[in-house]
Parts: C-alpha cells; sequence; structure tokens
C-alpha cells in the first residue's frame, strides 16, 4: 500500500531521514516509534507530500507521490495531527464535511456521511455537529479530528501523535476506539509517537526510528523481547517490557478450555491480559475462571498464559 | 546595537544636516525649478531656526507628558491610585480616537494664538499613549518575577524602581516613541495656529501657492520626523 | 463614621460645582468682532443653579454609600440629568440673551459650561466603568445622552448659540463638506483595502519581502501629513500639465487627488502591518490540517486563513478609519474639502465657533467609527 525506497530527507546539510526503505501492507496498523528529532514525523509528512523528500521513492497505492497533484493526493490520505487543528471558525459537522466538500459531493451524501462519522466516533449525543471546536474537551475535538479524516473514507490513515496531547484516561480510550475501528474498517494506518506503551498497544508492526534510520522492524513480541541494541531496549523499557506487552489483547484470545474444577478467583473475557496479571497479583492465585455475563466458567487462564510466546 | 544597523540613522541624520546646510544656497535651484516665483525661498526665518523651535516644542511638550504620563501611570496601578485606574485607561483609550488637530483647534479658542497653544496641545496629546503604555507595561510584568522580587524582601519603591519600571521600560518607550511621532506631525499644522515650525514653510506656500516654500518645508519636516523616529531606535538597543 | 467611597464622582460633583460658581457660562458680543462679556450660569439660568446645586449635592451624598451597583446606576441617571440641565441651560440662556440684546448679538459657551461639560463626562465614564456596564448598556448610556441633545436640538433650543448660528450660516456648506469628508474616508479604507489585503498577503508568505514593505511603510507612516500632502502637490501638478487628460478627470496638483493618494499611503501601514498579524495568529496546527486535507494554497487562503485572520484585520481598518478622518481635516489645507475646510477657515478668521464646527463633527465621527468597528471586532470574535 505505502512504499518508502530509499527516501531521505536533508536539513542543512543534516540527513533528518536517511535512506530509509518501508513496506507497509494493506490493512495493516504500522507503528513509527522513536525518541523526538528521530525523523519519524518527516518521514510520516512525507508520505502526503507535506514535506518533498529530497531522495528516494514514495509509491502510495501506486502512484509516485512526486508526480501526484499533492491536494488530490492528500485527499485521498486521511491525516490527523496532535492537536487536532480544527478549524475554530466550522462547525463541527462542516469540519467533517471537509474533504467530502473539496472533493464536490453531493449535499444529502455529505450530509448522511457526517452523520455517520459522528455516530462512529461516539460522539452523537445531542447537538454536537453544530456545536464549535471550542466547546468540544480535548477529546472530543480529537474524535472529531479523526472523523474529518475518515471522512472521505480514504485506504490510509496518517496519525501523528494523534493522542500525545490528551491526558492518560482519554488516551486509553481512543486508543481503544482506534483498535475498534481499524476492525471495522480495515484501514492501512501509519501511526507516529514516542510513547512505546502506545507503540506496544497499538502496532501490529512496530519500526523503531533513530537519527533518521530504522533500527528495529517487528511485531511488538519481538520488539518488546529481542530488543536489537540498548537504545530500543531502553525504550520498551528494559525487564518492564513484558508488563507493557500485556496491554495487548484480551483474556479470550489466550483462555484454555475450563476444567472441572471451578476457580474462585475469576476475570471477564474482554479484560487486558494486563488486569489478568493484576487480578492474578491481588487474588493470590495463579490460575482464574474466565466468567461470562452469565456466570458461567468459559475458560481459564494461568500465568504461564502471559507468556509472550503463548500469545497470538 | 551594531555599526551596520545604525548606519541608516547615521545616512539621514547626514542627509537632513546636508539639507539644512545647502538649503539656505539653493536659491537659484528653486529659481530654475519654480522660474515663475519672485521669492523662491523662503526667508522669513532661517530653516535651522524653524527646526530648532519645532525640536524644541515637540521635545518639551513630550517630556512634560512624559513626566506626567508616567507618573500617572505609576500612580493608578499602585494600590492608593488603582480607583482611578478604569477611568485614566478609558480616558486614554477614548482620547486617542481624538484627530491630534482637533485638540490643537480646540487649544486655541481656550488659550488663543502661537507656540503656547501648541504647546499646551502637543503635551496633552501625548499623554495618552504615555499613560496607556506605561499602565500596560507595568502590568505586563510576569507574576513570578514580582513575587520573586517581593519574596526577596524589596520595598515598593525599591522594586518599582529597580524591578517594574526596567522591565516595562521598553512598552513605555514605545509609548513616548508614538507620541513623539505624532507631535513631529501636530506641531507641523502648529504653525496655522501660529506656532514657528517647519510647517511654516508649507503654510505660508499653500496659502501664498508658492510651490518652492511648501517643497523646502515638507522635505525638511518629513525627514526631521523620521530622523527623530529613528533615533529612538538608539534606545530599543540600550 | 463618614467614608468617601467614590473620590472620583465626588472630586467631579465639586469641580463641576466650582467651575460653575467661578467662571463665566456664557459669553455675550453684541457683534462678531468685540469679545464677548462673560455671564454667570445664575445670571442666565437661575432655575438651573438651584436643579444643579441639589444634584451636584445628591451624587456627593451617593459618595459615601457603599458603591453597590444599584448605587453606581442611580448615580449615572443623577449625570445624565445633569448633563440634560446643563445642556438646557445653555441652550435656554442663550435665548434669553438674544431676547434682550441685539439681532446681530452672539452667544457662545463659556468656560463654565466645558469645565462642568468635562467633569460630567468624565464622571460618566468612571461610572459606566465602576458598574461594569456591558458593550449594550454603554450604547445605552451614550444613546440616551446623545439622544437628549439631539431633542434639543432638533427643538431649535441651541439656535441662538452662536454655534448653532454658524451652523445655519452654512448648513448647505456643510453638507456637502460633511458629505466630501466620508467620501474621502470611505474611499481611501476602499482603496487601501484592495491594496493592503493582497500586500499584507504576500508579506505574510515572503517575510523578507514584508521586512521592506514594512520599512518604507514605516518611514510613510513618520512624515507629518502635511509634509507628504505638500509633497505630492509638486509631482501630480507636473503629472497635470504634462498630461492633459489627467486634468480633465480631476487629477491636479492640490485637490482630492494629492488628498487621497497620501490618505491611502497613511492607512497601508495599519492595514499590512494587521493582516500579517492576524495571518500569522492561525494556528499552525489548523494550517497543517487544513493542508493535509488536500486544500490547495487558494483554498487555505481563503477558507481558513482570512476568516480566522479577520478581526485582527478589522482592527487594522479601525485604526485606519479613525486616523484617515482626523488626517481628512488636515487634507483642506490641500483643497480637498471636508470638514477641516471650517478649522481653517475658523482658525484664519479667529472664528471660534466656526472651528468647533468643523471639530466636533470630526470627533463624532471618529468616536461612532471606533464604536462600529469595536462592536464588529466583538461580534467576529464571539464567534470562533
Amino acid at each position: 500500500m505505502i512504499t518508502l525506497a530509499g527516501v531521505s530527507k536533508i536539513y542543512d546539510g543534516l540527513r533528518v531521514v536517511d535512506r530509509l526503505d518501508l513496506d507497509i501492507a494493506a490493512g495493516s496498523i504500522c507503528v513509527i516509534v522513536g525518541p523526538s528529532g528521530c525523523g519519524k514525523s518527516t518521514t510520516l509528512r512525507m508520505v502526503n507530500a507535506l514535506i518533498a523528500a529530497d531522495e528516494g521513492r514514495i509509491i502510495v497505492n501506486g502512484q509516485d507521490v512526486r508526480e501526484a497533484d499533492p491536494a488530490s493526493l492528500r485527499r485521498g490520505i486521511g491525516y490527523v495531527i496532535q492537536s487536532a487543528g480544527l478549524f475554530p471558525h466550522w462547525s463541527i459537522a462542516d469540519n467533517i464535511a471537509t474533504v467530502p466538500r473539496l472533493l464536490g459531493w453531493p449535499r444529502d451524501r455529505i450530509a448522511a456521511r457526517v452523520a455517520e462519522l459522528i455516530r462512529l466516533v461516539g460522539l452523537d449525543d445531542g447537538d454536537m455537529a453544530q456545536r464549535r471546536p471550542h466547546q468540544l474537551s480535548g477529546g472530543q475535538q480529537q474524535r472529531v479530528g479523526v472523523a474529518r479524516a475518515l471522512a472521505a473514507d480514504p485506504p490510509i490513515l496518517l496519525m501523528d501523535e494523534p493522542f500525545g496531547a490528551l491526558d492518560p484516561v482519554t488516551r486509553r480510550a481512543l486508543q481503544d476506539e482506534l483498535i475498534a475501528i481499524h476492525r471495522a474498517t480495515a484501514k492501512t494506518i501509519v501511526l507516529v509517537t514516542h510513547d512505546m506503551d502506545e507503540a506496544l498497544k497499538l502496532g501490529e508492526r512496530i519500526v523503531v526510528m533513530e537519527e533518521g534510520r530504522i533500527v528495529q522492524d517487528g511485531s511488538p513480541a519481538a520488539i518488546a523481547t529481542a530488543p536489537v541494541n540498548d537504545l530500543v531496549r531502553d525504550f520498551v523499557g528494559g525487564e518492564e517490557a513484558a508488563l507493557r506487552l500485556l496491554a495487548r489483547g484480551t483474556v479470550a484470545d489466550v483462555m484454555r478450555p475450563p476444567g472441572a474444577t471451578r476457580q474462585t478467583a475469576t476475570i471477564e473475557p474482554g479484560a487486558t491480559l494486563g488486569v489478568a496479571l493484576a487480578r492474578m497479583v491481588a487474588s493470590g492465585h495463579g490460575e482464574l475462571g474466565v466468567r461470562d455475563e452469565a456466570g458461567r466458567e468459559i475458560g481459564v487462564i494461568a500465568l504461564a498464559d502471559l507468556a509472550p510466546g503463548r500469545r497470538p | 546595537m551594531s555599526v551596520a544597523t545604525r548606519r541608516p540613522l547615521f545616512i539621514i541624520a547626514a542627509l537632513f544636516g546636508a539639507l539644512l546646510l545647502l538649503l539656505p544656497f539653493s536659491g537659484p535651484l528653486f529659481h530654475m525649478l519654480f522660474p515663475t516665483l519672485d521669492r523662491p525661498l523662503y526667508s522669513r526665518a532661517s530653516f535651522l531656526e524653524l527646526t530648532l523651535s519645532h525640536v524644541a516644542l515637540v521635545m518639551a511638550a513630550t517630556a512634560a507628558a512624559t513626566l506626567i504620563g508616567v507618573a500617572a501611570g505609576i500612580f493608578v496601578t499602585r494600590a492608593a491610585g488603582r480607583r482611578a485606574r478604569p477611568l485614566l485607561l478609558a480616558v486614554a483609550a477614548i482620547g486617542q480616537t481624538f484627530p491630534p488637530v482637533a485638540v490643537l483647534a480646540i487649544m486655541v479658542p481656550i488659550l488663543g494664538y502661537g507656540g503656547g497653544p501648541t504647546l499646551v496641545a502637543l503635551f496633552t496629546y501625548a499623554l495618552l499613549p504615555i499613560i496607556a503604555n506605561t499602565i500596560t507595561g507595568l502590568e505586563g510584568i510576569d507574576h513570578n518575577v514580582r513575587d520573586a522580587a517581593d519574596g526577596m524582601g524589596f520595598t515598593p519603591t525599591a522594586r518599582l524602581v529597580q524591578v517594574d519600571l526596567p522591565l516595562a521600560a521598553p512598552v513605555i518607550i514605545a509609548g513616548i516613541r508614538t507620541a513623539t511621532i505624532i507631535n513631529v506631525g501636530t506641531a507641523t499644522i502648529g504653525s496655522t495656529v501660529g506656532a514657528l515650525t517647519l510647517g511654516s514653510p508649507i503654510i505660508e506656500g499653500l496659502s501664498g501657492s508658492n510651490p518652492a516654500y511648501i517643497v523646502q518645508g515638507a522635505l525638511l519636516a518629513g525627514l526631521l520626523a523620521v530622523l527623530i523616529d529613528r533615533s529612538f531606535e538608539l534606545f530599543a538597543a540600550a | 463614621m463618614m467614608v468617601v467611597r467614590n473620590w472620583i464622582l465626588l472630586l467631579a460633583a465639586l469641580a463641576a460645582t466650582a467651575s460653575l460658581a467661578a467662571f463665566g457660562f456664557l459669553s455675550y458680543a453684541p457683534n462678531r468682532i468685540v469679545p464677548g462679556v462673560a455671564r454667570s450660569l445664575h445670571e442666565v439660568a437661575g432655575d438651573a443653579v438651584t436643579v444643579l446645586a441639589a444634584t451636584a449635592l445628591a451624587l456627593a451624598l451617593l459618595c459615601f454609600l457603599p458603591q453597590r451597583r444599584a448605587v453606581l446606576l442611580v448615580a449615572a441617571a443623577g449625570l445624565l440629568m445633569a448633563l440634560g440641565v446643563l445642556l438646557f441651560a445653555a441652550g435656554h440662556g442663550a435665548t434669553m440673551l438674544a431676547a434682550t440684546g441685539v439681532p446681530a448679538g452672539r452667544t457662545s459657551l463659556g468656560p463654565a459650561f466645558w469645565l462642568a461639560l468635562a467633569a460630567i463626562c468624565l464622571a460618566l465614564i468612571d461610572t459606566a466603568e465602576q458598574a461594569g456596564l456591558s458593550a449594550l448598556g454603554r450604547s445605552l448610556l451614550i444613546g440616551a445622552a446623545l439622544a437628549m441633545l439631539a431633542g434639543m436640538a432638533w427643538s431649535g433650543l441651541f439656535d441662538n448659540l452662536s454655534l448653532a448660528r454658524e451652523y445655519h450660516a452654512h448648513t448647505d456648506a456643510f453638507a456637502l463638506e460633511f458629505r466630501r469628508h466620508l467620501t474621502l474616508v470611505v474611499l481611501s479604507a476602499a482603496i487601501s483595502g484592495a491594496i493592503g489585503l493582497p500586500l499584507g498577503v504576500m508579506a505574510f508568505r515572503d517575510p523578507r519581502f514584508g521586512q521592506r514593505l514594512f520599512g518604507v511603510l514605516g518611514i510613510v507612516q513618520t512624515v507629518p501629513s502635511i509634509a507628504l500632502f505638500g509633497l505630492l502637490i509638486g509631482p501630480l501638478s507636473l503629472l497635470a500639465s504634462t498630461f492633459p487628460v489627467l486634468r480633465q478627470v480631476g487629477i491636479s496638483g492640490i485637490g482630492a487627488a494629492p488628498a487621497l493618494i497620501a490618505l491611502v499611503l497613511y492607512s497601508l501601514l495599519p492595514l499590512v502591518r494587521n493582516t500579517v498579524a492576524g495571518l500569522r495568529s492561525v494556528p499552525e496546527s489548523v494550517v497543517e490540517a487544513a493542508s493535509g486535507s488536500g486544500m490547495r494554497a487558494a483554498q487555505i487562503m481563503r477558507q481558513v486563513m482570512l476568516p480566522l485572520a479577520l478581526p485582527v484585520i478589522l482592527s487594522g481598518f479601525r485604526i485606519v478609519v479613525i486616523q484617515t478622518i482626523g488626517l481628512t481635516v488636515v487634507a483642506a489645507l490641500i483643497g480637498a474639502g471636508g470638514l477641516g475646510t471650517f478649522v481653517f477657515q475658523g482658525l484664519g478668521q479667529n472664528a471660534i465657533d466656526l472651528v468647533l464646527l468643523g471639530v466636533i463633527p470630526t470627533i463624532v465621527l471618529a468616536l461612532a467609527g471606533d464604536v462600529l468597528f469595536s462592536l464588529a471586532a466583538a461580534n467576529l470574535t464571539q464567534m470562533p
């Protein structure tokens, strides 16, 4: 879907992005992570031609970015930035309708799409559509930012530190929603962050960058368990990386069939593995019964099941 | 401030000086330009005299306005004068919408003709931006700096002199600059009510259809204004 | 224990009372040449003395009460009443003096009137500030004062004041010059808008160009108005004599053409500066989002940046309009007409009332422009 081949960006003789090769498959979530100044944002902004590459080729959807008309190219790529960047003089509905309007959609199609997106990002209470951005909380604004990026149903979504300015609770909620949206829409998502927790939680594939180069590229489990150098090890938090990884996946993903005896300590199938571990620590039991809403035991999960190798 | 950035100031000063020196000898030139004029060179007063009178008028008015205006600005930002702050700010804001020439014209019925009413008009008008900027400057100081000064045991006066005023100085000086430039222009119009300034040749040229006078006065008045405005950059860099 | 809780109102009441007691309220002269004789308020309007004294006393007493909103509103009403009585006394006194004097007699307003008027106006401003009146409340207050003034003027109360006589003697000329003044202001604002906005956009996009532009415009702004008017006379008359066509369309060394050029030149700096400042104030994230959404440069400018910069640009127009109203007065010196005609004619003939005939509408125009643009800007900034 997106291919970068030997891409460089040079500022004042300095290679901010240095001969980068990257191939991102359709329908995946790829997280580019690294310390500030590593070139991750520059890389992202070269994909939608907000920054022109100095060397190499970038192919998006089979088209060379350099040869494309930048405005048309960008209308086909959703783009979400840290501070949302909503247009303060437009209503929420008008903000979401930005790209469809640029594309000249008929009015009723735009209205229907806006209503659908407001529902999708969970803002469908009351008169939200007619409010202005400054009347919304930071989390709500960023939801609108995501809706605006999805408006014209682009196959690709670029996200530049989308949740960086939010408080931890809101951030977690929006991360969960992004996972849900990805499942529902199968967009190709490229997300840039400096937060390894976020990368481990969201990424199907994680690309770690440093000084304009890729230092490691792999699955979250591979990054967490087998960092290639000290930088990546520090970045994933050393030994604690295994704990961070627990934010990925739920109990239902790894549970085994129930045994003969009912467990005294229990957990819901939808809980994250992190919650399961916490429950084990709190209850002092190494094994938990997984109960559905009706209280039926549908499986068991043991400490050993939390090890990275066991998980999908 | 480096020599390079000062250069425009020197050039303007040199230009003004040269003009002042050479104009008295430029009779033949203006005679050539305006052959129909009997007297092509303004002679009622020397250009040096006009310049000095103009500058003296502006400086006296602005200096007095600075003294009173800054004092008033300080007064209303202290506890004792806080009550008068809204009124003073409102008057400064409303007053600045009055055209300077209107203030000048109003002074005549009260004070008559000549340099006196011009001086009072310049003084009155100059007060407004100076008061407004003094208040803005003093209130724009970072809270933390003031708290730190208080915490270290500055007396109110010591804090005002050593902390508040130096920090507010750029804004206050900007107000004085605005006032001065307005005054240089208004003083020129002061010639219509009998003040002796570089506007005098212009006014006389306009009423007597003598374009040579107009050019002579306008060149000097324009350059003087630019020169005075640029001189403030010396303060800004200090 | 009596504590003064509003020393500004108290001072204003005392100052107004003292000046009314000490100075001449009106000045009467049998003709235009001899200097007038001062007449005190007591002489020309005895009843007004009683009413004003009672009002001043009541206002002074209010100063000892806790300054709640209700008290301040009562004070504002009292001040409005004092203003009305003062105006009425001036008109009534002039009528009386005219009835007893000769037909050529002239009654002008004396220092006591002006000082008392100033004290009342200052007290009104302060009371409005203290009461924390909203924009609407202020407008109502100003509206009430103006309505009172207009009503009295309409009823012919002021007809015997020399200012009104001067107006009646110049009705046609006044209408003409007033229109011409407004035309010059509106025209120069429109032209400078048409030039200044594109220049502002260019200066924003190319900071080096902007710096040079600001250098030039800064110098223009510094040059005294008469000097600039004067400097334009030479080249323009040269142009007009070289190309007679220009003269036919009304362009010559003196008159409206050099005035308009100078007014536009003066207007460019505030306009360009505010346009650039407005465009700079648009958050970078908003511009990035616009460009990331696939808007073209012109679309970003038109749909996002200019609308967001509008309040700041509007305040640039506010500065320009107020400034131009004043500068147009000076333009009368080069034959451009406008209200300045009366000012300089009056100054030349030592006819103070003629000066005021030009000055008062100028100030009213400037204040009206200020109020208009401030209201518009406030309306806009509420929106985003």
